[in-house]
């Protein structure tokens, strides 16, 4: 086709727009939910939220209870693992968080097992802030579980908790 | 494909040739001119595909007797090992060949790079070739998940976390890989149902692959074009098939002894205690053959650029026709690159070594510095190489360099008088 002859969308033009748009549609319809099947499904979505006894968990000591198939460690922490992990200062840490935003109950400590770098279960009581070390790749944690040292890009997650009453935790 | 007419000698074969020139390919197959002087390391095409077959029919034999379910997986296994008629070979044979078949790629990648067989015009060959390879590790790494003990699980973790690093959707997309919020039975029942079916369309690509490798025909170790058929080559048949057939043999002595004498080398003692989503094992490495990019990952003490990085890694080997700006081929007409090659070689194998390690301390240095210098020799050795080396000179054919005007400028100069007798 020359510069001359300038060419105007037709009526073929128009369907083959058309159909090709319509066609779409229909593709993304069918293959959408062989792509969604993959999500996680009712029955997993079901097991949202789970209760624990935290009645015999002494100061200093930690239980871990597994959540959506992820363990989630619930810290009773002395007063001296409070008062260090409250006077950090934010601008060293690499995932600023105040202590008192992640633990609503100084006491108790409730946050996913999970190093954030390739989730692995971190270990406790272990690494150089005499806390959380996660084996996997050496990142070290807080006594407030926040990341210190290593390559986990953030601090571990605190999920959705509340106090049921004052022996009871719903994660979830 | 083939040059030459064939027609079936028989009326029947004729009226099927006709209809279906299956005959056609068996003939072209058998015929099919290759160089004279391929030397052993060109018998591993042979072998990987052999050891493709077996990893095949021994997954369909444990497919029969494992259960794909996250509380019965493990028992499955220890069942297969120890209840099914012959349970124990067939499982170590899997085993272990999948190691075998990572040995025989890892042999016939490193053959094409010091002959320079993914050049002009082979490009095609060696993309599909990483296609295959990158499909291997895939299935690999699924079928390391299926017995479903402590290294299956967290190899598993580490691995789909890595898709975590992705800005944005990196959640999303983990928990659709697992189809929750952590590796569990949804996870198992779709590796297994790949893991079945990669095996599948690897052979596809492998069919293409060698139909691609028969458009130009073979490389070979001097690395020059040759006419086909002329006095440099030979038919496949019997020559090339005998002698793949005596290495294959020998490479069965090799995996032979794997299964019988030390079948779980190579495996993890981790691997023998059932999947806990509570407790991570001390010492989480991945299985040999994929360790060089494991330290490639570990080395970048950023998540998400560990991540690129060892991506990449595979990457730039898809791209090297393009970063070698070579023209001649084999290295042996290539003295620097020649160093450059045994290099990259030693580089690989220290990667493999400190992915094995611990990262820290000295290993992470070292670590780091492999790294580093992979991506040099494909980024700015190859490509500066290429203009700068002064290659030997090459012969006119493979005949040459055996009657005189060796490859080896030493060995031409001795062998001048005998030419000049000629």
């Amino acid at each position: 086709m020359t510069d001359s002859e300038k060419k105007k969308p037709n009526r073929r033009d128009f369907i083959v727009t058309a159909t090709t748009a319509a066609g779409a549609v229909g593709v993304g319809a069918v293959v959408w939910p062989l792509v969604d099947q993959m999500n996680p499904d009712a029955s997993v979505k079901a097991l949202a939220s789970t209760e624990v006894d935290i009645s015999a968990v002494e100061p200093g000591q930690s239980i871990t209870v597994l959540w959506r198939g992820k363990p989630v460690f619930i810290k009773r922490r002395t007063q001296d693992e409070i008062d260090s992990a409250r006077a950090v200062d934010l601008s060293e840490l690499k995932h600023p968080e105040k202590d008192e935003d992640r633990a609503k109950n100084p006491e108790w400590l409730v946050m996913l097992g999970v190093c954030t770098h390739l989730g692995c279960v971190p270990l406790n009581d272990k690494g150089d802030y005499g806390a959380w070390f996660c084996p996997c790749h050496g990142s070290h944690y807080d006594t407030s579980g926040r990341i210190r040292k290593g390559p986990a890009p953030t601090n571990m997650e605190v999920p959705k908790y509340e106090f049921v009453n004052s022996n009871t935790i719903k994660i979830g | 494909m083939s040059d030459h007419e064939y027609t079936p000698k028989s009326k029947v074969g004729k009226w099927f040739n006709d209809r279906l020139p299956l005959l056609t390919l068996a003939n072209h197959l058998t015929d099919y001119p290759t160089p004279k002087n391929l030397n052993y390391w060109w018998t591993f095409g042979g072998i990987l595909t052999f050891c493709l077959i077996t990893q095949i029919i021994t997954g369909i034999v444990l497919g029969m007797h494992y259960v794909a379910h996250a509380d019965l997986a493990f028992q499955s296994v220890e069942h297969i090992m120890r209840d099914v008629n012959y349970g124990w070979l067939i499982r170590y044979v899997h085993a272990n060949g999948a190691s075998m078949f990572f040995l025989a790629v890892y042999i016939h990648i490193f053959r094409s790079l010091y002959y320079g067989s993914y050049k002009s015009p082979r490009e095609v060959i060696w993309i599909i070739g990483m296609l295959i390879y990158f499909l291997m590790m895939a299935t690999a790494f699924m079928g390391y998940v299926l017995p479903w003990g402590q290294m299956s699980f967290w190899g598993a973790t580490v691995i789909t976390n890595l898709f975590s690093a992705i800005p944005l959707v990196g959640e999303s997309i983990t928990n659709w890989l697992w189809g929750g919020y952590s590796v569990d039975n949804p996870t198992l029942t779709r590796f297994f149902s790949l893991h079945y079916l990669f095996p599948f369309l690897i052979l596809g690509l492998v069919v293409l692959h060698i139909w691609a490798l028969h458009v130009p025909g073979n490389n070979n170790p001097i690395g020059i074009d040759i006419k086909k058929p002329s006095k440099d080559t030979v038919p496949f048949h019997p020559y090339i098939v005998i002698k793949d057939a005596f290495a294959l043999l020998i490479f069965l002595l090799i995996f032979a002894f794997f299964v019988f004498f030390s079948p779980n080398i190579l495996g993890h003692a981790d691997n023998y205690i059932e999947a806990n989503p509570l407790v991570t094992p001390a010492h989480i490495v991945p299985e040999w053959y994929l360790l060089p990019f494991y330290a490639i990952l570990r080395s970048v003490p950023d998540k998400l650029l560990g991540v690129i990085a060892m991506f990449a890694a595979i990457f730039v080997l898809v791209i090297l026709p393009w970063l070698d700006t070579s023209k001649v081929r084999s290295t042996v007409f290539r003295p620097i690159y020649k160093q450059f090659y045994w290099f990259l070689v030693a580089d690989v194998l220290v990667l493999g070594y400190v992915g094995a390690m611990p990262a820290e301390g000295i290993y992470l240095l070292i670590a780091r510095v492999a790294t580093a210098y992979y991506f040099a020799h494909f980024l700015i050795i190859l490509p500066f190489l290429g203009f700068k080396e002064k290659t030997t000179p090459l012969p006119l054919s493979i005949t040459e360099p055996i009657l005189g005007g060796s490859p080896d400028i030493a060995m031409a100069r001795n062998n001048s008088n005998y030419k000049e007798k000629l």
